[in-house]
C-alpha cells in the first residue's frame, strides 16, 4: 500500500523539498518589490536622514541588480536583518515578538476548532432550515467584518461590559523571566497562578476576535464536508443500528468530514496572520503583527529593513502552516499513498 | 497537493429530485427556485440590488439621496460650538463630526468608490487569474511548450499564495508610495492567484469529459474547444466565487486605508476605511460612538450582502453540497417526471448540461 514508516519519511521529505523553491520565490519577490519596483526609494524610506546616509542608500541602489540580490539574500539567511531608522536592530525584536503572535494565532485556532467545527456540524444537521441559516449569518458576518472594526468594537465597547482587559499581555510587569515570550506559558512555567489567570484573561478578547473573523472557513468547510458525508450508506447504517443522533453525527460522520477540514489549517493561516497586524495593534499585543503594523507604515513612516523582515516571516509562517496541513492530511486520509 | 492524488469514490445512488437540479439550468425557473429555497440567498440578492441601485443614484445625481456636500460644512458651524458633535438626529441621521460635517452624506457618497474598488479589483483578478488558470489547466502535458508555461504559471501562483494578501499589499504600498492608486494596484497584484487555482481545477475536471473528447475527435481546434466548450462550463463556479469575493476585497481595501495608506480624509472623496481611521485615532470612541459606527455598518452591510448572495449560490451550484441539500426537507419538491433510469450517479453541472443537450 505504501503506507509504512519509511514511506512516511519519504512523504514528509518530498514535501520539504517542494517547499524550498517556494521559499526562494518568496525571498525573490520581496526583493523585487522593495528593491526594483520602487522609484526613487531612498527619500521615501529615510525621509529625515542626513545627507551621508542618503548618499550611502543611493549608492546601494545603484549597484548591479545581482550584487544587490546577493547581499540581500546572504544577509537574510545569516540573520543580519538590518535596523530601523532609529537604529533598533530588526532580528532580535522580530525573534522575541514571534512567540507572542504564535500564542495568539494558536489560541484562535483552538477556538476555531472547538467552536467553528461544531457550528459546521449543526449547520449540516439542519441543512436548509433555521439552524443552518443562523450559523450561516454568523460566519458570513465574521467574513464581512473588517478586522479593525471587530477589534475596536471588542476593545472599546465590549471589554468594559464583560470586564476583560483589552491591552497588553499582563496587567502588571511580571516578576518572572520571560523564557518563551508566550504570556500564558511563561506564567505557568514560573508556577505563578495569579499571573496565569491574568494572562489568559488578556488573551481571550484578541484571540476571540481573530477566531470570529476567520471562523467562516472552518465552519463552511466542515459544513460542506458533512453534507457530502451524511447521505452516504455508512452513516445511514449507523442510524439504522439505533445509535444516537449525537454519536452518528460527531463520531461517525464528523470523523470523515474532519479529514477534509484539516485543509482549513492551511487555508486560514494567511488570514489569521494578516489579522494579527491590526488586532495586535489595537490590543497592544507585543507580537510580530504590531511590529508589522509599524514597520509597514501604520505609524506614517514605513521602515525598510523591518518591512522586508516581516513580509518574509509572514510568508514563511503561511508556507509552514500549509506544509503541516498537507502532512496532516496525508497521515489522516488512508487513501493518500505516501510513496 | 495531497488532495489531488486522492481519487474520490463515486457512489451510485438515485438522483435526488432531478427536476429541481435541472431547473437550475433554466435561468428564470432556476433563479426563482434558488431564491425560494433559501431566504438568506434571497436577502443577499435584495441587498445587493439595493446597493447597486443606490450607487448608481449617487453617481448620477447625489442630491437625490444626499443633502450635503461631502466636504461642505452643514451649517452647524454657525451654531454654538456645542452643536458641532451632534449625535444622530432627524436632520443628521448619522450625526455630525467635530467639523460639523454630516456623516450620513459622507457615508453614502463613499458607496460608489468603495463598491467600484471591490468590483473592479475582484473583476481584474477574475479576468487575469482566470485566463492564466485556463492556460495552465488546458495545456498541461509535460515536455511541451504549454506544459512549461503552465508550470511557470503555477509556481508563480504558489509564491504569491505564500503571502497573506494584506501583508503583501501593505509592503507594495510602503515601497511604491501611498495613495489610492498605490493601494488599488497593491491589491490587484496580490489578488489574482486564487482565481488561477480555482479555474485550473475546474478546467482539469472538465477537459477529459466525453463532450470535449468528442469535439476534439470532430476536429475542432484547441482554442475553439477552450473558448466554446471548456470556458462555458468553468464560468459558473468562478462567477459565484467572484460574487463572494467582492466583499472580501472591500474589507481588505478598507483595512489598508484604515492603516493609513488609502485616501486622505477629510477630503473630496470619502472612503469608509479612511474615515474610520481618522476618527478612531483622534476621538474618544466610547463617547462619540457615531463617528465610526456608521462607516463600519456601511462596510459590513455591503460586504455581507455580497457574501450572502455568493455563499447561497455556491451552495446550490456545488455538486457535493447540492445532493445533500436536495435530500433535506427544505428542498422537497413534489416528485415530477422522474427519468426512467433511476440509478445515474450524481453528476457535475457539465455532465448535466451535456445530457440535456443530447436529449433535445
Amino acid at each position: 500500500m505504501g503506507r509504512n514508516l519509511e514511506d512516511l519519511f519519504i512523504f514528509i521529505g518530498k514535501r520539504f523539498l517542494q517547499l524550498l523553491p517556494v521559499l526562494f520565490g518568496v525571498i525573490l519577490l520581496t526583493f523585487l518589490i522593495t528593491h526594483v519596483a520602487a522609484i526613487n526609494p531612498c527619500p521615501r524610506w529615510y525621509p529625515k536622514a542626513s545627507l551621508p546616509v542618503l548618499e550611502h542608500c543611493e549608492a546601494q541602489f545603484k549597484l548591479p541588480i545581482l550584487t544587490q540580490f546577493w547581499t540581500y539574500f546572504t544577509q537574510l539567511l545569516s540573520g543580519n536583518w538590518g535596523a530601523s531608522q532609529l537604529g533598533t536592530p530588526v532580528y532580535p525584536v522580530v525573534a522575541s515578538a514571534f512567540p507572542a503572535t504564535l500564542e495568539l494565532v494558536l489560541t484562535s485556532m483552538l477556538l476555531m476548532i472547538f467552536i467553528g467545527i461544531p457550528l459546521g456540524v449543526i449547520a449540516a444537521q439542519f441543512a436548509g432550515r433555521w439552524g443552518d441559516h443562523l450559523v450561516r449569518v454568523l460566519y458570513l458576518s465574521g467574513w464581512s467584518v473588517p478586522t479593525y472594526v471587530g477589534a475596536i468594537v471588542a476593545a472599546v465597547f465590549l471589554a468594559p461590559y464583560v470586564g476583560l482587559p483589552s491591552s497588553g499581555e499582563y496587567s502588571a510587569p511580571p516578576p518572572f523571566p520571560r523564557l518563551t515570550h508566550m504570556s500564558v506559558l511563561d506564567a505557568i512555567l514560573a508556577g505563578n497562578f495569579p499571573y496565569t489567570v491574568d494572562a489568559i484573561s488578556h488573551l481571550i478578547l484578541p484571540a476571540g476576535v481573530l477566531a470570529f473573523i476567520e471562523m467562516g472557513n472552518a465552519t463552511r468547510m466542515t459544513r460542506s464536508a458533512m453534507l457530502e458525508v451524511l447521505p452516504l450508506e455508512y452513516v445511514k447504517s449507523a442510524r439504522m443500528k439505533g445509535l444516537s443522533n449525537f454519536v452518528v453525527l460527531y463520531k461517525h460522520a464528523l470523523r470523515n468530514a474532519l479529514i477534509t477540514a484539516t485543509t482549513v489549517l492551511g487555508v486560514t493561516a494567511g488570514g489569521l496572520l494578516a489579522g494579527t497586524v491590526v488586532i495586535e495593534e489595537v490590543f497592544a499585543w507585543p507580537g510580530i503583527g504590531a511590529y508589522a503594523f509599524a514597520a509597514l507604515g501604520g505609524g506614517g513612516q514605513p521602515n525598510f529593513d523591518g518591512s522586508i523582515a516581516v513580509v518574509v516571516v509572514f510568508a514563511i509562517g503561511v508556507v509552514v502552516a500549509n506544509l503541516i496541513a498537507d502532512i496532516l492530511y496525508g497521515v489522516l486520509d488512508p487513501r493518500v499513498e505516501w510513496r | 497537493m495531497a488532495s489531488a492524488t486522492v481519487s474520490r469514490a463515486r457512489v451510485a445512488a438515485p438522483r435526488p429530485s432531478s427536476a429541481w437540479v435541472t431547473s437550475v439550468r433554466r435561468p428564470v425557473v432556476g433563479f426563482y427556485r434558488v431564491m425560494r429555497a433559501n431566504p438568506l440567498t434571497f436577502a443577499g440578492f435584495v441587498l445587493v440590488t439595493i446597493t447597486l441601485v443606490l450607487a448608481v443614484i449617487v453617481i448620477v445625481d447625489p442630491s437625490l439621496v444626499v443633502p450635503y456636500q461631502a466636504t461642505q460644512n452643514t451649517g452647524v458651524y454657525k451654531e454654538p460650538p456645542t452643536l458641532f458633535k451632534w449625535p444622530p438626529s432627524i436632520a443628521h441621521p448619522f450625526g455630525t463630526d467635530q467639523a460639523g460635517l454630516d456623516i450620513y452624506s459622507a457615508v453614502v457618497r463613499a458607496l460608489p468608490l468603495d463598491l467600484g474598488i471591490g468590483i473592479g479589483i475582484a473583476g481584474f483578478a477574475l479576468v487575469a487569474g482566470g485566463a492564466l488558470g485556463l492556460i495552465a489547466g488546458f495545456w498541461d502535458e509535460p515536455r511541451t511548450l504549454g506544459g512549461a508555461v503552465s508550470t511557470i504559471i503555477l509556481r508563480t501562483t504558489d509564491i504569491f499564495l505564500a503571502f497573506p494578501s494584506l501583508v503583501l499589499a501593505l509592503a507594495i504600498v510602503a515601497s511604491i508610495g501611498r495613495g489610492i492608486w498605490a493601494a488599488v494596484l497593491a491589491i490587484m497584484i496580490t489578488w489574482w492567484p486564487y482565481y488561477v487555482r480555482l479555474v485550473r481545477g475546474e478546467v482539469l475536471a472538465v477537459k477529459h469529459l466525453p463532450y470535449v473528447t468528442a469535439a476534439r475527435a470532430a476536429g475542432v481546434r484547441d482554442t475553439r474547444i477552450l473558448t466554446r466548450h471548456v470556458l462555458r462550463n468553468v464560468l459558473e463556479p468562478v462567477v459565484v466565487y467572484f460574487t463572494l469575493d467582492i466583499g472580501t476585497v472591500l474589507v481588505t481595501f478598507s483595512t489598508i486605508s484604515f492603516i493609513g495608506a488609502g485616501i486622505p480624509w477629510p477630503g473630496p472623496s470619502p472612503e469608509w476605511g479612511s474615515m474610520m481611521s481618522f476618527y478612531q485615532g483622534r476621538f474618544l470612541l466610547s463617547q462619540y460612538w457615531w463617528y465610526i459606527t456608521f462607516p463600519a455598518i456601511a462596510i459590513f452591510m455591503t460586504a455581507l450582502s455580497f457574501s450572502l448572495l455568493g455563499d447561497g449560490l455556491r451552495d446550490v451550484l456545488d455538486p457535493r453540497t447540492r445532493r445533500a441539500l436536495a435530500e433535506s426537507s427544505a428542498f422537497h419538491e413534489p416528485p415530477q417526471e422522474e427519468p426512467p433510469s433511476a440509478a445515474i450517479p450524481p453528476s457535475t453541472p457539465a455532465e448535466e448540461e451535456q445530457r440535456e443537450a443530447q436529449a433535445t
